[in-house]
């Protein structure tokens, strides 16, 4: 990968070998799935004036641990105030995140991003100012994701597991990292 | 036997009351730490979102860092709701909480 760096005039770029323009695409992509579940299938398409009107929207919060972290509680204390509030909001903040990962899907896919094809071309993405905010949501998305997979919940817990012997275990966290690093230079050219 | 006069309850009127919520910022938003955000990315977002200097957003990023937890944003609960479903979206943990039980 070419870290991300801004043009003198215009976007903020990168290049993206083949396979980690597959590896972020697909992860993106697992994110969207597990968002969609989450609210059934309509979810894709809500009724403005159902949400406006609070119908429909889950009040418990989700069992699968990584959704709990992607839609956390809005009040620490208060879990009926909790229920009351994701009742209301969940369904936007949750189609919000799904509107982030499929940018950053898109932006993949304009720069040269081709599930079908078996090819060597780099991946350049060009990234607008809008692109740039959905990209650093969905970077944080994925990585949440993947810390939650893995167990990481304190900066001890991410040490031991990059001792890990377990190759699966290895691999993933050497996404984890990259997908840091991919973050980290992003916010770098923003500055 | 003297009996203690109650004193008649006072009766504010609508200005006075509506001065008293604005001093007091009832609520507040509080940003946790993770170890899974980035230091610069957190402080990106305070910036960027809530408009502080640099110096202050790193400041802010720094007590959650350390403390585990920083009241980043305080007003009406209203604006707390908006600014915790804002930091969601970041993918912060936020809640928000009355500013007396902090």
């Amino acid at each position: 990968m070419r870290p991300f760096k801004r043009r003198r005039r215009g976007g903020v770029v990168a290049v993206f070998e083949p396979d980690e323009a597959h590896v972020l695409a697909n992860l993106a992509g697992q994110v969207v799935e597990l968002l969609r579940d989450r609210n059934g299938a309509s979810e894709s398409d809500p009724d403005p004036l159902a949400v406006q009107l609070g119908m429909g929207g889950p009040s418990l919060p989700p069992e699968d641990p990584v959704l709990r972290r992607l839609l956390p509680d809005a009040y620490g204390d208060d879990e009926e105030e909790s229920a009351e509030f994701r009742r209301f909001t969940e369904r936007s903040l949750t189609s919000a995140k799904v509107e982030n990962a499929e940018r950053l899907i898109a932006s993949l896919e304009a720069g040269g991003l081709d599930d079908e094809a078996e090819t060597d071309t780099v991946v350049e993405v060009e990234l607008d100012p809008g692109d740039v905010q959905a990209w650093l949501r969905s970077l944080t998305d994925i990585r949440l994701s993947i810390a939650v997979r893995l167990g990481i919940e304190s900066e001890a817990d991410q040490l031991a597991l990059a001792e890990s012997d377990d190759p699966a275990v290895s691999t993933m966290v050497d996404v984890y990292d990259w997908l840091g690093y991919v973050q980290e230079t992003l916010v770098g050219a923003l500055d | 036997m003297g009996r203690v006069t109650t004193p008649a309850p006072v009766e504010l009127d609508e200005p006075a009351s509506e001065l008293g919520l604005a001093l007091q910022d009832p609520w507040v938003t509080i940003v946790w730490n993770d170890p899974v955000n980035l230091m610069s990315y957190v402080a990106y977002v305070f910036r960027t979102y809530f408009g502080y200097t640099e110096e202050k957003a790193t400041e802010l990023m720094l007590a959650v860092h350390h403390e585990g937890r920083a009241v980043v944003s305080s007003g009406s609960r209203e604006q707390m709701e908006r600014h915790v479903q804002a930091m969601h979206e970041y993918g912060l943990w936020a809640t928000l909480q009355k500013s007396d039980s902090v």
